[in-house]
């Protein structure tokens, strides 16, 4: 376990990390872990933030060594995507039983690296550490070592017991056992100027196939995707790449750092959700080629796409900008999201009402405050109940968020749109943020809602009912009751004076003013003023009472 | 009389398989103002949760300890006492369902006694039902939590007879096994009144899960049944359960109770069905209410309809005992033939299953005995939709979870009613399947042995159409 401490801490002391930059010595030491609160938390562990970060290398063997749970209750549940191999969706695990949990599960495990061998020989194997078998001191980088000689391919540890923290932390470890094991192991067959990582980007529901047709017009060549849509050789020899991009940095921010400090590949963290982030982002890769030697004429190219790609998502958008007029959006999501997405809605014409900076860090913040003003309505943490309160008050017209909090949007009958990893559209790039805007329209138009808000017919019936037994009713069907119910009514509360006293002086004395009121009455005239006078005013004139 | 197989392999592919602890948790969520809550990491947790969502399309209450590595080294109790003090605080649940994980049971936590310390600090809980039930990771299965759970609930919360012993002979306690959905509860529930009786469902899932949309937002369960009316279910005058899952916790009502129980295995198809009416026309003392012997007839006619359709099918099914035994063997009865059996965990019901060999494994099981055995209709859930792509042949999704279709919370296989309708949908899938995919050519009609690469579902199909 020492190397996992280590590697841990290597991690909370990460300098590429806008976050961990801004702490004390100590505080840095103790990283990111805040103490996970028992019954009030709800996120992943380390070992899901492992998995979730290199599920997406499509051709490689990922084998759980745990009980059932870990793989069990979890596989087969994110919408990755691949071009090629369909490995990857089959899972694997060793199904610990209390055998193994009494005599050490390194046999087991051993074993079951040798029948994935056998059965499907693919390109490498991933071995992921789960709580038990760390528990009990099974030692898999020492049986990782031993396959890897002995079958002569590549398995990898993945150091990733859950108790070790959250999921983002697994994400980096995770990134932790690529730079270790897997980077730099093999050579690509050629090299071009051209080459480009992406760094943190997973191609869920196919989002990097939005993209990828722009790199291939401007002749950009993406080496390795980490991890999406990825292949264990190019992720092997990703070390030959010219520059990065760091789409998802909260999760694999050290990968991206670790690769400039060792291979000098320069990176820079963008983002294509929304226009003019997809534009800045290939700005961005354009401009570090050229600057590790690309030739001088990509910047041009590059230009013109983007030129053309705007502005076709710009008329694309045009029609919704009216619709969405005076409609406001909550967004709970995290991270870099939470302002990309606003950059996004905001292209669109929507108001926010709302972005949660849960998982954002200082540089995010910044940003929302940028795009939506220092007075930003920045949520740290928001209870379910909160959500709900928000959209029950229509305080916001949409909810965009993960698919957990799903339920909390559509039991309050309001639009939702998920914008997280179970998703089934692919809002990414230019094409992507036309299909968003599309999306949130289709949702908000829906013609659902306002039969769903109409509370049942029987219970407007109900309430009728109820109001026809109360004593409310009963004074409508008696003029008596009526009258003295009206002149009941409380003008002066501080001294108690009710209306027909007030009505009784101004008829036996002919009274004008709210200071004769005053004198012939209890009345304060102090806040009740308003109310005297409107009495006054709608009291007959004065021959009538003079007449008396 | 089929054998229980275990399982050679070292390492399993696909798993159907699901944890004891998210079954046990299960359990919980039929219970009013509940709070399920899982001692140990994170992650078992959030991936429960997770998988109870996209099976139900609902908010699902199941909170953590979120035990740290530290937590792991020193033990649980100050974990576990700040969750129920959290949950206490925040969400003023009704009842708190705790289930232990592997990571909790490798360490040797003693819930049991932290419980008891976590009393004797915190006087203001003494009135909230704490339930514990030990569900490691390592054994067992979904379904096995599930029990253990329901018969701890009984244990701990249904209170002894009263003085004079009285029961009310038109109250009846339903204990479902966690192989029936929210809306075969809702169905046993009308046919249980239908016959004049008050039943009481533990867990009623079909208040909590249905999908309903309540008034108000609430963190716990929105619905279930109450624990008022668990304490007082001694008082009924009979026990029915559901499924041999449930056999213990029946055992257990009748030693606290004395409330007499009646097992039904299964409720799906004619048979069970018969057996359950005449139960129930005995114990209500009414006669069978003419809606369901129209029922009858209309399942009846449906299997007189389906056999052609479904007779002679190989039918490769994977489930959770009860609901394996349940469906292969209505399926059996139409004429079926159980070609692969797969299941989680042991189970007395195992052996009754009628086919030569259950295999207690994995889909890659399932899906290799599929292909050696010709199958030519698969039976399990959602995850074994990749087996039936590569295997090409009809896929039916049964049992949790069921996460790629919509509406798997009110899927319907018990009573007559829910029988026929089972009847159709497999019928109309077969139908589907062969207009699809196997229309006459004139290849067909030669020897298999000619064909290129024969696959049995292929020739098998041909027989049946033949």
């Amino acid at each position: 376990m020492s190397s996992l401490a280590a590697t841990v801490q290597d991690i909370f002391s990460e300098p590429g990390c806008a976050k961990n930059g801004n702490k004390s010595e100590a505080e840095r030491k103790k990283g990111c872990t805040k103490q996970l609160q028992p019954g009030g938390a709800a996120g992943g562990c380390a070992f899901d933030g492992a998995k979730i970060a290199l599920q997406p290398f499509t051709d490689v063997a990922h084998l759980v060594h745990g009980p059932i749970a870990c793989e069990g209750n979890s596989w087969d549940n994110r919408g990755a995507a691949s071009s090629g191999s369909s490995l990857w969706r089959t899972a694997f695990t060793t199904d610990m039983s209390e055998t193994d949990i009494v005599f050490g599960g390194e046999k087991r495990l051993c074993k079951a690296i040798k029948e994935i061998i056998d059965k499907r020989d693919p390109p490498a194997i991933f071995v992921y550490q789960t709580c038990i078998p760390a528990m009990i001191g099974d030692d898999i980088n020492a049986v990782c070592k031993a396959a890897s000689q002995r079958f002569g391919k590549p398995v990898i540890p993945i150091n990733s017991p859950g108790f070790v923290g959250s999921k983002n932390l697994g994400n980096k470890l995770a990134g932790e056992a690529l730079l270790d094991y897997v980077i730099g192991t093999q050579e690509p067959d050629y090299a071009t100027p051209y080459d480009v990582n992406l760094i943190g980007e997973f191609n869920l529901s196919g989002e990097l196939w939005q993209v990828k047709p722009l790199f291939e017009e401007l002749g950009i060549r993406i080496l390795s995707c980490i991890s999406g849509d990825g292949k264990y050789r190019e992720v092997a020899s990703s070390h030959r790449a010219r520059a990065a991009m760091l789409v998802c940095s909260k999760a694999m921010v050290n990968v991206a750092r670790k690769m400039e400090e060792r291979y000098g590949i320069p990176f820079f963290e963008g983002s294509f959700y929304g226009i003019q982030d997809s534009s800045y982002s290939l700005r961005q890769i354009a401009r570090l080629l050229v600057e590790r030697g690309a030739p001088q004429e990509l910047l041009g190219r590059t230009e013109a796409v983007i030129a053309r790609e705007e502005a076709r998502a710009w008329a694309a958008i045009e029609p919704y900008k009216p619709r969405f007029k005076g409609k406001k959006a909550l967004l709970i999501t995290g991270g870099v999201k939470s302002w990309s997405v606003v950059a996004a809605l905001q292209e669109a014409g929507l108001e926010m009402v709302g972005t949660s900076v849960k998982k954002s860090t200082r540089e995010d913040k910044e940003r929302i405050k940028l795009l939506m003003g220092q007075d930003a309505h920045m949520i740290e943490d928001m209870t379910p109940r909160e959500m709900y309160r928000m959209l029950k008050d229509a305080k916001a017209d949409i909810m965009l968020s993960g698919g957990k909090s799903q339920f909390v949007a559509l039991k309050a009958a309001m639009p939702w749109l998920d914008v997280n990893q179970e998703r089934c559209h692919a809002y990414m790039g230019y094409v992507g943020m036309v299909k968003l805007v599309e999306e949130i329209d289709k949702s908000l138009s829906n013609p659902m809602w306002n039969q769903l808000r109409r509370p049942a017919p029987w219970e407007a019936l109900a309430k009728a009912m109820v109001h026809m037994q109360s004593p409310v009713a009963a004074i409508a069907h008696d003029p008596a009751l009526a009258e003295a119910a009206r002149r009941a009514r409380k003008i002066c509360s501080c001294n108690t004076v009710d209306l027909g006293t007030i009505e009784d002086a101004i008829y036996a004395h002919g009274l004008r003013s709210v200071e004769a009121v005053r004198n012939h009455t209890n009345a304060v005239g102090g806040c009740c003023k308003r109310r005297i006078e409107d009495v006054l005013a709608s009291a007959p004139p004065a021959g009538l009472q003079a007449a008396e | 009389m089929a054998i229980a197989t275990l399982p050679t392999k070292a390492c399993a592919v696909n798993p159907l398989k699901m944890s004891q602890p998210i079954g046990g948790a299960f359990a919980f969520m039929g219970l009013r103002g509940a709070m399920p809550l899982l001692h140990g990491s994170q992650g078992c947790t959030s991936f429960g949760l997770t998988l109870f969502v996209r099976h139900f399309k609902e908010a699902v209450p199941l909170q953590t300890t979120a035990m740290s590595e530290v937590a792991t080294v020193l033990g649980g109790y100050e974990n576990l006492e700040q969750a129920i003090l959290n949950i206490y605080n925040r969400t003023k649940p009704k009842i708190i369902g705790i289930c232990s994980t592997g990571v909790t049971e490798t360490n040797g936590d003693d819930v049991d006694a932290y419980l008891k310390l976590i009393r004797d600090k915190h006087p203001q809980l003494a009135k909230l039902p704490l339930v514990y039930v030990s569900t490691p990771d390592f054994k067992g299965a979904f379904q096995d939590g599930w029990e253990k759970a329901v018969a701890s609930i009984v244990e701990l919360l249904v209170e002894g007879p009263n003085v004079n012993g009285l029961r009310d002979p038109s109250r009846v306690n339903v204990l479902p096994g966690c192989h029936l959905t929210p809306g075969d509860l809702d169905e046993l529930r009308a046919i249980l009144e239908d016959f004049g009786l008050r039943p009481s469902f533990l867990p009623d899932l079909a208040g909590s899960l249905d999908g309903h949309i309540p008034d108000d937002f609430t963190p716990t369960t929105i619905g279930g049944i109450g624990v008022d009316e668990i304490a007082s279910m001694g008082r009924a005058g009979w026990t029915i359960a559901i499924g041999w899952q449930m056999r213990r916790a029946a055992a257990v009502m009748q030693a606290r109770t004395g409330v007499p129980f009646r097992l039904f295995e299964r409720l799906c198809g004619l048979g069970p069905n018969d057996e359950f009416m005449t139960f129930l026309s005995e114990i209500s003392g009414r006669p069978m209410p003419s809606k369901y012997r129209r029922q009858r007839g209309q399942l009846t006619d449906a299997m007189l309809d389906a056999h052609f359709h479904i007779g002679g099918r190989k039918l490769a099914i994977a489930a959770e005992p009860d609901l394996l035994f349940d469906l292969s063997s209505m399926l059996h009865e139409m004429g079926a033939q159980v070609s692969a059996a797969v299941t989680t965990t042991q189970s007395a019901v195992i052996e009754r299953v009628k086919t030569e060999e259950v295999l207690i494994g994995d889909l890659e099981d399932l899906e290799e005995l599929a292909r050696t055995k010709h199958c030519d209709l698969l039976i399990t859930h959602s995850h074994g939709r990749q087996a039936a792509a590569r295997l090409k042949i009809p896929f039916y999704r049964a049992g949790f979870p069921m996460f790629d279709r919509l509406g798997a919370g009110h899927q319907l296989s018990i009573g007559y009613r829910g029988t026929r309708d089972l009847i159709f949908d497999i019928a109309n899938l077969v139908i589907a399947d062969r207009e699809e995919n196997h229309q006459p050519t004139p290849d067909r009609w030669r020897p298999s042995a000619a064909l290129p690469l024969a696959s049995g579902h292929r020739s098998a199909a041909g027989r049946s159409t033949a």
